[in-house]
């Protein structure tokens, strides 16, 4: 019995239907899933920008998002206006959550006008403005969504990862990382600097909120150091906006 | 053991002690490096190893006898392939925060030594209910390992446990460390990791001479 699997018109026959089995069930999980996903992936988006500005079930030290299930009421509560940036032109719309960070990142590289989408929220009578940014981190993709005031202090800030290691890179999701922009100033005396992760920064409580900086997590510098680079090269596009807002 | 003969039951605890698939047999210990930094990423990371290696085992056990030899290497990996992807899908369509969690392991389940060696070395030539229970073993004996140092490398590099300051907060010189306590930040790199393990079989073998090739 053991011979007859030994020869090569068994073993060819096999290994195709072998694929055609395992492919057609991949392919049929997959189609089933796929709705699912993709609604979860909104919802994911809407809590990450309620969750910058400081709509959220944080407890003392958990980042905590507002339930899924909430999360669509909330988002248009709290929402005001959904804008995308693109040149000189603002344009309102309702869908400019969903813009594909990372395909306007490529688009901008092949020289077309990259559209950036800004959300304009308003909780207890401030008004935030957030904005995605994308990067990369040690491992790979690194993102998040930064709140400002009209004078783009930081007011909130969300990081997520695709595969930072844990205990390490990964801990930029976590509070006392994420908490620290609050309040940081993004500009310098009218010029936009961005935020550095810093290992040398004297100011582990993060006191200072001029200085432009905020303490790095201990055997992550490749991952800080992409949070700093992101935070820079997405926000900065944002500048001429914030002017006319003056 | 009522439900199982004194055999099958062996295929479970064994690989609990003197035939430790990392301790022992050396195998899945790239995985036992990069993610024991936490202790929930080791939990985490072995429910999914007894999930895929249970199923797999099973799997491959049951195929056995039809699997071409010159390519079972390939199979076997389309099998693991292929249940680390639908297990990903479907934890995406209905456990999505979950799903995040598991986000690096799921990938690195694919790459994980025990499983390949445990079809190799038991599934290909075991019946379907020897292979499930073997699987189990093997992954619990992967957990108990991945747990034990994830525990010592999360409490003496980050001071917390699942995320909790056991011992004091370091920025406010709380608890421990307002007695000059400080956390050893090389626990959290890959090396620690290594010593961590080459203790635990230091240990062992110190127990059990048996262990102790020559």
């Amino acid at each position: 019995m053991s011979k007859r699997t030994d020869s090569n018109l068994y073993t060819m026959l096999f290994a195709i239907g072998m694929v055609v089995i395992v492919g057609s069930l991949l392919a049929f999980v997959f189609s089933q899933t796929k709705p699912l996903i993709t609604q979860n992936q909104k919802i994911e988006k809407q809590q990450n920008i309620l969750y910058a500005m400081g709509v959220n079930e944080n407890d003392e030290s958990s980042a905590v998002f507002i339930s899924s299930d909430k999360a669509g009421a909330e988002f248009s509560k709290y929402i005001k206006k959904q804008l995308i940036i693109k040149g000189a032109e603002v344009t309102e719309n309702n869908e400019a959550y969903l813009i594909n960070v990372k395909k306007e990142q490529t688009n901008a590289k092949n020289g077309i006008t990259r559209k950036l989408p800004l959300f304009v929220g308003e909780k207890e009578g401030k008004t935030f403005y957030i904005a995605p940014i994308r990067g990369k981190g040690l491992w790979d993709a690194i993102w998040g969504y930064v709140a400002m005031d009209q004078n783009m202090v930081v007011q909130g800030a969300f990081f997520d990862h695709k595969g930072e290691t844990p205990g390490l890179g990964a801990n930029i999701k976590q509070r006392y990382f994420m908490d620290d922009f609050i309040g940081e100033n993004l500009m310098s005396n009218g010029v936009f600097k961005g935020i550095t992760v810093s290992k040398s920064n004297n100011d582990p409580k993060n006191i200072d909120k001029n200085d432009n900086e905020v303490d790095a997590i201990a055997g992550a510098t490749i991952t800080g150091d992409g949070v700093a680079a992101m935070i820079k090269s997405e926000l900065s596009q944002y500048v001429p906006y914030f002017k006319t807002l003056k | 053991m009522g439900l199982l003969s004194k055999k099958d039951a062996a295929l479970i605890t064994d690989p609990l002690a003197d035939n430790n698939p990392i301790t022992i047999q050396v195998l899945g210990i790239c995985s036992a490096l990069a993610i024991t930094a936490e202790l929930k990423a080791s939990i985490v990371m072995s429910i999914s190893v007894l999930f895929v290696l249970g199923i797999g085992n099973v799997v491959i056990s049951l195929l056995r006898n039809i699997i071409p030899s010159k390519i079972r290497i390939i199979v076997q990996l389309i099998v693991v392939a292929a249940l680390v992807i639908i297990v990903d899908l479907v934890l995406k369509a209905f456990a999505y925060e979950l799903s995040k969690t598991l986000s690096v392991f799921v990938g690195l389940i694919i790459t994980n030594c025990i499983i390949m060696g445990r079809f190799e070395a038991f599934a290909l030539g075991n019946g379907p209910w020897k292979s499930f229970l073997d699987g189990i073993g093997n992954a619990l004996g992967y957990g108990v390992i991945l747990i034990a140092v994830g525990f010592f490398r999360e409490l003496l590099g980050s001071g917390t446990l699942l995320g909790f300051k056991v011992l004091g907060d370091p920025i406010e010189k709380t608890g421990l460390y307002a007695i000059g306590y400080e956390n050893n930040g090389f626990m959290l790199l890959s090396p620690m990791a290594l010593i961590v393990v080459g203790i635990i079989i230091w240990i062992q073998r110190t127990k059990n001479p048996a262990l102790i090739e020559d």
